[in-house]
């Protein structure tokens, strides 16, 4: 009830249809990487974003270029959310030059600065003083920036959490730290891996706000990330958002996922689905019809399959970019 | 009795047969049981490891001597170092060892020190197992070979295996020894197959072994790039020149014996390591001749390495980051002066 109250202010049917596509990449680009993946195509191995569309989308819907944000291994959704290009993002997965990062990164390092995206990550834990360091810069330039970190429910026990989010909290840093709690840390459980109810518990510690919410209610991540967005640009510090969300695949492209049961799979895919409960909230609250929604499918369908082909006809980087990237500027002795 | 089992196979049985034979054997780690606290599963159907390496502990062994940790490296390693100086015998398994920058103070000011610094008043009985390499198109927070960094640090025994009989040896050796050994698992070797004698059995650490011999040049490789070194002995056979292929299975400590004699005995020398160039054990090795085996050589000291650049996660890249049998054959061309080689 109240969500929708809130809703109707402040999102309006532009923003809503701009996250809708967002959600629908999202879920057809993990998708497709799930099948291309399952033929040998795509080297290395992929963590897939799908089923947790509505938290980088809820949360990026505030931010714009200029705002910074910190992503993990299983950063596909955070890129799209963020604004990065399709086809180049499905070119570095496919290792190729003309991906984002010239192939030297891969799925689990798919960046783009000028859009704010610094990065998956491959290391648990490796945003949050990413994170802090560019709420660092956003406050020191005074350019109105924040800086989002995205984490796993996993991440939430590494050591950095404590010494990312305590520096952004005593620095009163424009810093919004999101949790995405998909219930599992690879096989294990959240709950046995952490001591604490929840993860927005923690933020009393810091001092900081911290809330939960429904992280496959698109509508509710939206609000609570624009009170806390709001918040850091207002000079007020770092919050806490904690997303309670699931992956549809499993935790890399191949596990069997026995620890699930087919319960909640099926709840989860179905009735939770963040996607299928945003489309009925659109349609029910006339910010779009079923026609304009249905367009948005079909052309998304065609991005990502642009995105495949553009991938595949992509060359290989050529040997003599082993060695470049590696520093700006690296002489030794003296030059002629 | 042996049997042809994997890498993988091998290093489960060092460690079961281990945690059978003493009951202060404990193993930690990310999902080393993999999902042991979830209800429903059944625990034949838990992971096991991310590689599935450690699948079936949990079975035999039980949630208190097979740990699955939070993903918080400092905690856990940290612990598996007290708990070593207490008088368990951990096995603390670090996932990858790229990981190593999430607990370097839980192993080289913690682990590595804390022996010298009491005046040798403890020991710290623990082996962290760690997964490296590149090749696997993992990228270059997953695919490093750290062994170098650990060398470097006095109190650190350091083993690095190429094949699944000294891995399982050595692995018992390790968890056997009082001191705190890191312990190497090349990822693209777990599916290798080979010989591996049944029960438990040790490979005293610190003795390289010589996987191939030969009179005409020494080639000192390191982990799986012992099995490079032998497919370019092999084609240099083709030219009539007999390589010796020494693999040191430990570089800390470093069995200096075998390799200055090999040297003595060929005259050339040539330090296959896939990992970065620059203060690591190719330059160790070759520095270690250079002091002490200089009379010894007809030719300079070769080195065929990776770059010095991180692995690339492109596999048109990652192919030639890496050392291979061909690019061993350049060198020897270059050593001996014949372009022929380089065709075979
Ligand atoms: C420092 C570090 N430790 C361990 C890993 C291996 N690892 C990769 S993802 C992952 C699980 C992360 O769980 P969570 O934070 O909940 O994110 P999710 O996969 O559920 O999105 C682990 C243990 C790593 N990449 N980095
Ligand atoms: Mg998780």
């Amino acid at each position: 009830m109240r969500a929708s109250q809130v809703q109707q202010e402040s999102l309006t049917s532009e923003k809503a249809k701009w996250m809708y596509q967002k959600m629908v990449e999202i879920r057809q680009f993990e998708d497709q990487v799930h099948e291309t993946f399952s033929t040998g195509v795509i080297p290395g191995f992929v963590h897939l974003y799908a089923g947790e569309e509505a938290v980088a989308v809820g949360v990026c819907a505030h931010l714009d270029d200029k705002d910074f944000i910190t992503s993990t291994h299983r950063g596909h959704g955070h890129c799209i959310a963020k604004g990065c290009d399709l086809k180049g993002m499905m070119a570095e997965i496919y290792g190729k030059s003309t991906g984002l990062c010239k192939g030297k990164g891969g799925s689990m390092h798919i960046a783009d600065v000028s859009k704010g995206m610094l990065g998956a990550n491959g290391i648990v834990g490796g945003g949050f003083p990413l994170a802090t360091g560019a709420g660092l810069t956003a406050k020191l330039k005074k350019n109105g920036a924040v800086a989002v970190c995205f984490f796993g429910d996993g991440a939430n026990n590494h050591g950095t959490f404590h010494e990312g989010i305590n520096q952004a909290a005593i620095w009163n840093l424009p810093v919004i730290f999101v949790a995405e709690n998909n219930g599992y840390g690879e096989a294990t459980p959240f709950e046995y891996a952490s001591s604490c109810k929840s993860i927005a518990d923690r933020a009393t510690s810091y001092s900081i706000p911290g809330e939960t919410v429904d992280g496959k209610d698109t509508i509710a991540v939206y609000e609570a990330a624009q009170r806390a967005v709001e918040r850091a640009r207002n000079g007020e510090g770092p919050s806490l958002i904690e997303c309670k969300t699931y992956r549809n695949y499993g935790h890399f492209e191949g596990d069997a996922q026995t620890y699930k049961t087919s319960e909640e799979r099926d709840e989860h895919l179905t009735a939770l689905d963040a996607i299928i409960r945003f489309r009925e909230h659109l349609v029910a609250n006339e910010l779009s019809t079923e026609e304009e929604l249905h367009g948005i499918d079909e052309q998304v369908q065609e991005a990502v399959r642009d995105a495949v082909e553009f991938a595949e006809k992509s060359p290989l980087p050529e040997a003599d970019q082993l060695t470049t990237d590696v520093y700006v500027n690296y002489k030794s002795g003296e030059e002629e | 009795m042996t049997r042809e089992i994997s890498f993988a196979d091998a290093v489960n049985e060092a460690i079961s047969e281990t945690m059978r034979k003493d009951d202060d054997v404990i193993l930690l780690g990310e999902d080393v049981a993999g999902g042991a606290d979830v209800d429903h599963l059944q625990n034949d159907e838990a992971w096991g490891g991310v590689m599935g390496v450690t699948k079936g502990l949990i079975q035999e062994f039980g949630k208190n001597r097979v740990l699955d940790t939070p993903i918080a490296e400092a905690g856990y390693v940290g612990a598996a170092v007290s708990a070593a100086a207490t008088g368990m015998r951990p096995i603390a398994e670090l996932m990858f060892n790229d990981f190593i920058g999430s607990c370097l103070d839980e192993v080289m000011n913690q682990g590595a020190k804390l022996r010298y610094m009491f005046g040798g008043h403890a020991k710290i009985p623990l082996v962290i197992r760690t997964m490296h390499g590149a090749g696997f198109r993992a990228a270059a927070q997953h695919s490093q070979s750290l062994y170098g960094l650990f060398t470097a640090i006095p109190g650190v025994k350091v083993i690095v295996p190429s094949n699944p009989r000294d891995a399982k040896g050595l692995l018992i050796s390790a968890i056997e020894d009082d001191d705190m050994v890191v312990f190497f698992e090349d990822k693209t070797l777990y599916n290798v197959k080979a010989d591996v004698p049944e029960g438990y059995y040790t490979i005293p650490i610190g003795q390289a072994d010589i996987k191939r011999k030969g009179d005409d040049l020494t080639i000192v490789a390191i982990g799986k790039q012992v099995q490079i070194a032998l497919m370019a002995a092999e084609k240099l056979e083709q030219k009539g020149i007999q390589a010796e292929v020494v693999d040191p299975r430990s570089l800390s400590p470093l069995d200096e014996d075998t390799i200055l004699k090999s040297v003595q005995k060929t005259n050339h020398l040539i330090i296959v390591d896939e990992a970065n160039p620059r203060c690591n054990a190719a330059t160790d090795i070759s520095a270690l001749v250079a002091d002490k085996g200089f009379d010894f050589l007809d030719a300079p000291i070769k080195m065929v390495t990776g770059p010095h650049s991180p692995v690339p996660f492109s596999p048109s890249l990652e192919d030639v980051y890496l050392p291979s049998p061909e690019k061993i054959l350049a060198v020897v061309a270059e050593m001996i002066d014949d372009e022929s080689i380089v065709a075979i």
